[in-house]
């Protein structure tokens, strides 16, 4: 049987920087890369791109064959982990043959949660997590005159505008009260939700589907109230989670995903896991969240692949912070850290009708916390360090308010030049 | 071995916040006026010593610019494969046919160094203007600098390192780059005399029987070390083989009591490369004075004294001027002679090139100016500092000389800085009363006048 130093199972971003973290430290030990997918690495989050055309397919790639061979990984596309034998450390594939490791990381991503709606398996839908599927819809948006988008998150409503500017009625149909929940606030989400009504498209929160059904080319869809949509094109992004069926019997802890200390490790030895797959300590607080987010697979990522090498640089994880970016109709939204206030935090807003500009500070004992802008430009890389340093900001935080990008920039200067 | 690049540099402590480089950058990359557009942005510091912020050393301006790092954060994040970092030019690459505009790398940079230009509504960073930055020579104040000393780093990086690992100098001492640096150059076709001295000390000479070295090393007396070498040189090419002769002493050992024999192999033209650690005194044993330690400098040998009641005059220090030696062996007429500094290392470079060739023929002697943290008294991680401090205000000049071309400077300073600013960076000076700062003053005048007149013309270089 063939047998690897390491081991890694994916092929985006948390399994890219793993590589680059092993080979920091480790310059020869045998690597080999087993990936579902059968192309070169690509980002999920490239996908809306391609859908809307912007972006070619074949040119969507993160790292070429080169990478690979100058790094000495053997590189797998195209064949799906079927099991992972924890006590024998043995991975089995999904062509039957089998790798012995040393160790291990599960960096398998998420995969379209699919809503259990009566009839949804008797219905053409669309979902957008590969390449193949973002080629599908970008063929099915070009004739599509009624499309339905299920789930207003980023992926569905990044689709929904494609679909708007490809000439289709489209209709957005959410479970919660607002748009974009858990990524924007309310005022953010409104301001996304005017944009996206005068665009054409027709919104539809606190709305469930309860039924699906085919007609002929088309999907009708029964919503909780009674009413019905007719679609010719029904993209469902409510979500994603794991697909981890090759852990069973393995004996890793899983809940929503796979349960991983600071250091990536899961509770079974040798093997470790990172990005959308995992489940890791929050940074908010100490329970082990989904932060299904890029910024975060990339830093789990390269934490496992310093722990897997042994690298004694490695440190903790600070735990996931949220953190979006988006982009409607020409204006951007950003977020960075927690939307709750806490007890004894404060939350202090600004809103510009004329720009359009809209920013929100949550603060507690001096604390940034979070913050939202639309229009508002501000350096998310430098608000996440003045987060998670816990750095004191009583005396600059009216300042920080008016002029959050130069006075983020002035104290990212003094603090961590 | 890994590669070095070209980067700005940015001191702040010279910039007035004029915004000169940030109009040149909104210029030349947007032919706009708007300095808000510039991919360098200077920043005034309004909060110095609030609670909870590091105060900083004592500038008022900050800086926000793409550090193009060596794991770049940004590219780990881009979903679309639009910034790559160039393994030739150092430089992240933005591809805005591939970018998307999603922003996510300025999430991923904690330095501000991509953001959005709101103009354009893409995200735009520093490209160094393929390595002639707009920003650098539009600065009035040199606050900027395009530094490309990264060419000796990836040169130098590939030759054999011919000391060996874990020289047991003091921490902050800039002998052992010399020494390693040195070295590389020269070859392994040398053989090196290092006469006592910090340089035996740190472990040329080696330990248990073993060198220090990977090429042949001895250990002369303080007094014989011209002499010794000259005599194995000769050998050498009585037996037909090409080598590098080469000293590395002290300023004791060259200028005091070692100089008969200096002076005498300087005179009769031996092929040598004669090279001065100069840190200004006897800093292995001690601390004593040398003839090169400068005027008012306490050592072990010149000590500062405290007056007690009754008595009206105690020690201060040395009461002697320094020896010039580099001029001294000017007037050998050797076939090379500069003076060097390791907070100029480009400069050091080509003398030391220049100084090799030249012990090919005749006599090269190569004087290094060489802070001493222990001995000077000054912080471990101020050592090039100090160097910089010394060029930058005349205390130490660098020039070469050549019996052809007579003397010029490399590196002419215009605008000295008062000596105080070279004074005040270290302890040995500390005690220094307001008339003898202005006899150093006086002393680093007349020194220039002396090498200026030397000079076939002044500043040529």
């Amino acid at each position: 049987m063939e047998q690897t130093q390491y081991l890694i199972v994916g092929s985006s971003h948390a399994a890219l920087e793993a590589i680059t973290a092993i080979r920091m430290h480790d310059t020869d030990g045998s690597i080999t890369l087993v990936t579902r997918d059968p192309h070169l690495p690509y980002s999920p989050t490239v996908l809306p791109y391609v859908v809307s055309g912007r972006s070619a397919p074949e040119n969507v790639y993160l790292r070429d064959a080169a990478f690979f061979d100058e790094n000495k990984v053997s590189y797998r596309p195209g064949v799906a982990l079927k099991a992972l034998h924890t006590a024998r450390n043995v991975a089995e594939l999904a062509d039957g043959s089998e790798i012995g490791y040393a160790k291990v990381v599960l960096a398998t991503g998420a995969a379209p949660a699919i809503p259990p709606i009566p009839g949804i398996d008797k219905v053409d839908y669309h979902v957008l997590r590969t390449l193949e599927d973002a080629k599908r819809l970008n063929a099915a948006m070009k004739k599509s005159q009624r499309a339905v988008v299920l789930g207003a998150g980023l992926v569905g409503m990044h689709a929904a505008e494609n679909l708007v500017k490809a000439g289709a009625n489209v209709t957005i149909v959410e479970m919660s009260a607002q748009l974009t929940s858990g990524y924007f606030d309310a005022t953010a989400a409104r301001l996304i939700e005017e944009a996206f009504t005068a665009n054409g498209a027709k919104i539809r929160t606190s709305s469930q589907v309860t039924w699906l059904a085919a007609d002929g080319d088309d999907i009708v869809l029964t919503l909780g109230d009674g009413t019905t949509l007719n679609a010719d094109l029904l993209l469902v992004a409510t979500g994603v989670r794991p697909e981890l069926d090759y852990l069973k019997d393995s004996g890793v802890a899983c809940d929503k995903g796979i349960l991983v200390d600071d250091r990536m490790r899961t509770s079974v030895a040798n093997v470790w896991a990172a990005g959308d797959c995992a489940q890791a300590r929050g940074f908010f607080d100490d329970a082990q969240v989904m932060n299904a987010i890029l910024p975060d697979a990339a830093v789990q990522g390269r934490i496992a692949g310093m722990a897997m090498a042994g690298d004694p640089g490695v440190a903790d994880y600070v735990g996931g912070v949220p953190l979006n970016t988006y982009h409607f109709f020409g204006r951007h939204a950003i977020s960075v850290g927690s939307s709750k206030v806490p007890d004894g935090g404060v939350e202090r807003t600004r809103f510009d009708e004329a720009s359009g500009r809209h920013l929100k500070l949550i603060m507690k004992d001096g604390r940034l916390l979070g913050i939202y802008g639309v229009n508002e430009f501000f350096d998310a890389g430098v608000m996440a360090q003045l987060i998670v340093r816990r750095t004191d900001l009583s005396a600059v935080q009216d300042r920080l308010f008016e002029q959050p990008l130069t006075v983020g920039r002035e104290l990212m200067s003094q603090i961590w030049r | 071995m890994g590669r070095s690049f070209n980067t700005i540099a940015f001191d702040p402590a010279k910039c007035d916040g004029c915004g000169d480089c940030m109009s040149a950058c909104a210029r030349v990359k947007f032919d706009s006026d708007d300095t808000s557009r510039s991919l360098i942005q200077i920043l005034a510091r309004e909060n110095a010593n609030t609670k909870g912020i590091s105060p900083g050393a004592g500038s008022s301006f900050e800086l926000a610019l793409c550090r193009q790092c060596g794991d770049p954060k940004c590219v780990t994040v881009c979903p679309a494969g639009a910034l790559t970092k160039n393994n030739e030019t150092g430089v992240i690459d933005w591809d805005g046919s591939r970018c998307v505009d999603c922003l996510l790398c300025t999430i991923g940079c904690t330095y501000a160094g991509i953001s959005l230009d709101e103009a354009t509504g893409r995200v735009s960073k520093c490209d160094t203007c393929d390595g002639n930055p707009a920003c650098v020579p539009a600065c009035p104040h040199d606050a900027l600098k395009y530094i490309t000393t990264s060419n000796i780093y990836n040169e130098v990086g590939d030759w054999e390192d011919l000391f060996a690992p874990g020289l047991a100098g003091c921490q902050g001492c800039n002998t052992e780059l010399l020494m390693r640096h040195t070295l590389r150059r020269v070859g392994p076709d040398t053989v090196l005399a290092t006469p006592p001295g910090c340089v035996p000390g740190m472990g040329s000479v080696g330990f248990n029987g073993t060198t220090g070295t990977k090429v042949p090393v001895f250990h002369p007396l303080l007094t014989n070390t011209a002499a010794m070498l000259a005599g194995v040189k000769r050998q050498y090419k009585r037996v037909g083989r090409e080598i590098t002769a080469l000293a590395i002493a002290g300023d004791g050992g060259a200028s005091d009591v070692g100089f008969q024999s200096l002076s005498g192999a300087a005179e009769r033209g031996e092929q040598m490369l004669f090279m001065v650690v100069d840190n200004e005194g006897y800093m292995n044993t001690g601390m004593q004075r040398s003839s090169c330690t400068p005027y008012g400098a306490w050592t072990s040998t010149t000590p500062v004294g405290k007056a007690e009641e009754g008595q009206k005059a105690v020690a201060q220090g040395k009461t002697q001027d320094a020896k010039n030696m580099p001029l001294i062996m000017v007037n050998h007429r050797c076939d090379y002679v500069a003076t060097a500094s390791t907070a100029y290392m480009e400069d050091l470079y080509e003398k030391l090139d220049k100084a090799i060739a030249a012990s090919r023929t005749g006599f090269a002697y190569l004087h290094v100016y060489s802070p001493c943290t222990t001995g000077w008294r000054f912080p471990t991680d101020q050592n090039m500092e100090v160097a910089r401090k010394a060029v930058e205000t005349n205390f130490v000049m660098l020039w070469e000389y050549t019996p052809e071309q007579g003397l010029h400077f490399t590196k002419p300073v215009d605008q000295p800085l008062p000596v105080t600013e070279y004074l005040k960076a270290m302890g040995r000076f500390r005690h220094l009363s307001p008339e003898q700062i202005a006899h150093i003053q006086g002393k680093v005048e007349e020194n220039r006048r002396m090498v200026e007149k030397l000079a076939e013309q002044v500043h040529g270089g």
